[in-house]
């Protein structure tokens, strides 16, 4: 009985280090997309090289994509760049960007001075497409299935180790 | 003749760019303040997941901007408030209501603060009973408040 009037205290305190070890080890800006697992946003976007040309959602189905939404004004698109040029020269699947809220001037601009690894960029000038995409910091990657389905969501920019342990094996998945 | 369609040329751009400025800054806010203050109802109840602290009607960051515009565009083309915070649900998760809707995963969150304080005051009850039952000389005698009272330790040994 002695024992238990101590052991409570500590109980509830070792409960309490427990909750605050957590909340510290989790990342705010991570908030969990209600989009995994649920097709896709329908969208028809033009190509940012290409204002005639129309890209629509039903157009990629079939195939397994990766979207990377991107901007030219964004400071760490840059830094996970060089990533995605790796990333593109392994052809394993699509790498569409979402060029969000660019004009085409800056966005082509951006592409030829440090590389274009995307097989098309579509032009969301708006920034509306980004919404149904729920895209709240830009860079944000997507993996979609054949059947259009978003299957992950990286949210800020992509390292080496999030692709090599989360996308790639999981392209590999969909596409086995 | 071509200096009469310059100096035409120039007042009409020096008078019309400031109308094209005003116009485009002003209109959604003077257009329909009802639907514009319905706007900031709804805007104050969903968070801006760029500034996490701040709600969308708070925010001057982007996306809240972007976020106030769907707001009020869908409440023009006649949805419910609660159609519009679905919308925004759908998109970003219950993270972005202020005010989430209670259900497993959230339970803790509402229930919590209630749970501790009921324990708090139940604790409390069950500790001043148990006191109140002691007979006094399990206490330590109340020090005198005058100069010469004896410390605390020797008020107990006598």
């Amino acid at each position: 009985m002695k024992a238990l009037r101590y052991l409570i205290p500590l109980a509830l305190f070792v409960v309490l280090v427990g909750f605050l070890a957590r909340g510290l080890n989790l990342d705010p800006r991570e908030v969990p997309s209600p989009l995994i697992g649920k097709p896709a946003p329908a969208f028809a976007l033009t190509r940012l090289d290409d204002e005639a040309r129309m890209v629509r959602r039903e157009d990629m189905l079939g195939k397994v994509w990766v979207l990377n939404v991107w901007a030219s004004w964004c400071a760490a698109c840059r830094d996970e760049h060089p990533h995605l040029l790796d990333f593109a020269k392994t052809r394993q699947v699509p790498l569409v960007g979402l060029n969000y809220k660019d004009t085409r001037r800056d966005g082509l601009g951006w592409l030829a001075r440090f590389g274009n690894p995307y097989d098309m960029s579509l032009f969301d000038v708006d920034g509306r497409v980004g919404i149904d995409f729920g895209v709240y910091g830009v860079p944000e990657t997507f993996v979609i299935d054949k059947q259009g389905v978003i299957r992950f969501k990286q949210i800020g920019p992509v390292t080496p180790a999030v692709l090599r342990e989360r996308i790639v094996p999981l392209l590999k998945e969909l596409n086995g | 003749m071509a200096r009469l369609l310059t100096l035409w040329l120039c007042a009409a751009i020096i008078l019309g760019t400031p109308l094209v400025a005003l116009s485009r800054e002003a209109t959604p806010a003077a257009a329909d303040p009802a639907l514009e203050a319905r706007v900031m109802r709804i805007a104050a109840e969903l968070r801006c997941l760029v500034c996490q602290n701040q709600t969308i009607a708070d925010s001057h960051s982007g996306l809240a901007e972007d976020l106030r515009r769907e707001v009020r565009e869908q409440l023009r083309r006649g949805a419910t408030d609660d159609q519009v915070v679905q919308f925004m649900t759908d998109r970003y998760g219950d993270f972005v209501r202020y005010r989430p809707p209670f259900k497993a995963s959230t339970a803790l969150l509402w229930v919590g603060p209630g749970v501790l304080l009921v324990g708090g005051v139940v604790t409390l009850t069950l500790v001043l009973r148990r006191r109140s039952r002691l007979a006094p000389e399990s206490f330590e005698p109340d020090l005198d408040d005058d100069a010469d009272a004896t410390p605390a330790g020797e008020g107990a040994r006598r």
